[in-house]
């Protein structure tokens, strides 16, 4: 992870690290906030429901002050870049597709919506033909349908707009 | 011996043809998620979960953790000769396991590898075969706060045996206990934290967690590498394995050793990561040949292999006797237990006798077939590394979305995976470790009614977690290992500390 120290530009990981220790502080403001609401104290039939999660919500608060002032104020502070440029590039043309996945898994289901997923991203990211793209998309998503559906019978996720419909599945 | 008799009875068990077959196709899928990036023992277990509910509970857990073992082995070839640690805990395995390969002798360094796995696991079980059912019966008196002091313990450890900062530990720990607090509540029935989101009224599956933190956290980082293997063939034929088997009893000191670490560092939730590093180091500052360690010393390579494997089969010993996992993978066997319909705890020694020693004959037989098919596969799933990434990497989120999607048959459970991937693609680099998370995820709502029960008994008074000997004896070790790191600061303004050399390398698991 260290091998691409100083190349490229972006924020410094000590930052993130920053960042991150104020949304788990955040959070630890949310979990005590509704442990609160529930009941943290001492009930007729004894702890409250929020009376873990309040003591819990204060140990998210009291260890993301302390990364807090480890990343900001502490000796060892690790100022390398946390990802450049090209890096987050790489990642996010990941991310971003798979978002787009799942969304499509939710209206088309799981199978056709794999199936485009394998062949696009084989096509573009991996610079396969088309030929090869569709063919893996539909070995592996043929498969999987006779997998789970045939063989195991786990029905899995068929969309809103179901496509497969016609297989009687 | 009581035991002895249990466990035949327990071979009985396994060796039904059904059973066998399972255990093979475990091995198998396990060696394949050990190679592949971004599917380790602990999310392949959780992926594969939902295909076992229909089973019976003895061979669910059978095809299971021997998916665990095949994991454990397989990630030793991904070290050797890619030089790319399939799992966190094989790091300290390419050390000398890559050079080797490097010099041709792959063939010997897998030999090794992989017969000292089996070693350090067999020790490891026969450990398990006689300790647990004492641990289990001495449980079996346990009250509430005992066994609250008992997880209190698993978690200051993490605390006092992690690498990194103890905030951070601590953070992702508290994170896995808020996690696991939402939805409904065990006691009285309230919805948790749900802030009014009726969806979340399920709570937080710890699956859905394991597989996108594991999972897709871990292909994220493996693409911003813009991974490209460049892997070294192997051979292994019978003469390199004979050969190597010949030297390998040289080292039984080395063996010995690294299996009681490992037997340590498994039963205490340090892990298999931990135990393989310090085994190496320890090998390496005691062997003769210490000071060629790093060049490709056969040694180096059983080291850390003996100890990650002791330790990954230990980790099932409190699992199984006390109803609380030492790594994330027997978090998810637990979980297994539950959706079978099992209670985990000292009772499973008194009422699932078949469920219980079934297993413990699984592992004793699940390593030896382990050990042979790896032996002989070796060259078919060297060659699954080298299908590009861009055609394994979509492949795997499908299956991390299949995965997700069949532990409730809930579409928003893949959403929650998808956050859950950047969750982790964030926390590895900044060394958060996630093994503590998932493992307050799985223990949550169990320590939490622990605590509760005790609170009521003592009516809110803090001091019945000292009331005797035993609870105040575990709770007083647990509190010294949560502040452990302030302590051996001190420690180290009296005497100078000893400087770990290899901290750079391990990785924070």
């Amino acid at each position: 992870m260290d091998s691409h120290e100083g190349s490229g530009t972006g924020v410094a990981t000590n930052i993130i690290d920053a960042v991150v220790a104020i949304i788990v502080i955040i959070a630890g403001g949310v979990v005590i906030y509704g442990s609160r609401k529930l009941g943290s104290e001492w009930t007729s039939e004894g702890p409250g429901a929020g009376y873990f999660p309040f003591y819990i919500g204060l140990i998210l608060i009291i260890s993301g002050a302390g990364v807090l002032y480890q990343s900001l104020a502490g000796k060892n502070k690790n100022t390398d870049v946390f990802v450049d440029r090209e890096q987050l590039g790489r990642v996010f043309s990941v991310l971003i597709p798979a978002a787009v996945y799942v969304g499509a898994i939710q209206l088309i289901g799981i199978y056709v919506a794999s199936a485009i997923y394998i062949a696009l991203f084989m096509v573009i990211l991996g610079k396969y033909t088309w030929i090869k793209g569709i063919t893996a998309a539909l070995v592996v998503n043929i498969l999987f349908f006779l997998m789970f559906e045939v063989w195991f019978k786990v029905p899995l996720h068929k969309g809103t707009y179901d496509l497969l419909s016609g297989l009687g599945y | 011996m009581e035991e002895l008799s249990a466990l035949f009875q327990g071979f009985a068990v396994v060796l039904t043809p059904m059973n066998f077959v399972l255990m093979l196709i475990g091995i198998i899928l396990g060696v394949l998620i050990g190679v592949l990036p971004g599917l380790g023992g602990a999310n392949g277990v959780a992926i594969l979960l939902p295909l076992t509910f229909s089973m019976n509970p003895t061979s669910a857990i059978v095809m299971l953790s021997c998916i665990y073992w095949g994991a454990l082995f397989g990630g030793a070839i991904t070290s050797i000769l890619f030089n790319i640690p399939g799992e966190p805990w094989s790091v300290a395995t390419t050390f000398d396991g890559y050079p080797m390969a490097q010099q041709g002798k792959a063939g010997e360094a897998l030999t090794g590898a992989f017969t000292s796995s089996f070693i350090g696991a067999f020790v490891a079980v026969v450990m398990i075969t006689f300790l647990a059912p004492l641990v289990a019966k001495f449980a079996l008196e346990f009250g509430p706060p005992e066994f609250f002091s008992v997880y209190l313990l698993t978690f200051c450890s993490f605390v006092g045996m992690g690498k990194g900062s103890p905030f951070k530990i601590l953070a992702s720990m508290a994170l896995g206990f808020a996690l696991a607090a939402v939805g409904m509540d065990t006691v009285t029935g309230q919805l948790r934290l749900t802030f009014g989101w009726t969806e979340l009224m399920r709570g937080f599956d710890f699956l859905i967690a394991v597989i996108g933190l594991f999972g897709i956290g871990e292909i994220l980082l493996s693409m911003e590498e813009g991974l490209a293997f460049s892997g070294k063939s192997a051979k292994i034929n019978p003469k390199v394995v004979f050969e190597t088997w010949k030297k390998l009893p040289k080292y039984w000191v080395t063996s010995l050793r690294s299996s009681l670490i490992g037997i340590w560092m498994g039963i205490t939730p340090g892990g298999a990561t931990p135990a393989s590093f310090m085994s190496y180091g320890l090998a390496k500052k005691m062997s003769k040949n210490g000071a060629k360690f790093g060049t490709g010393e056969l040694e180096g390579v059983v080291a850390p292999e003996t100890a990650a494997h002791a330790a990954g089969t230990s980790a099932l010993l409190p699992m199984l006797a006390l109803g609380i996992p030492g790594s994330p993978t027997a978090a998810v066997l637990l979980g297994g237990l539950l959706i079978w319909g099992l209670q985990p705890g000292p009772l499973l020694f008194v009422e699932q006798k078949d469920f219980v020693w079934g297993l413990i004959a699984s592992m004793y037989l699940g390593n030896l077939v382990g050990l042979l098919v790896v032996l002989t596969t070796v060259p078919l799933f060297a060659s699954i590394l080298r299908i590009p990434f861009s055609i394994i990497a979509p492949v795997i989120i499908v299956i991390c979305a299949i995965g997700a999607y069949t532990v409730h048959n809930a579409m928003l459970d893949i959403w929650f995976m998808l956050l859950f991937g950047v969750i982790g693609y964030v926390f590895k680099k900044l060394d958060y470790p996630l093994a503590p998370l998932v493992l307050a995820l799985v223990l949550g709502d169990k320590a939490e009614d622990a605590f509760r029960q005790a609170m009521l008994v003592s009516q809110g008074d803090l001091g019945i977690m000292f009331s005797n000997g035993l609870v105040g004896g575990i709770t007083t070790v647990a509190l010294l290992m949560l502040f452990w790191p302030l302590l051996s600061r001190l420690i180290a303004l009296v005497r100078q500390p000893k400087q770990d050399e290899f901290a750079a390398e391990r990785p924070v698991d």
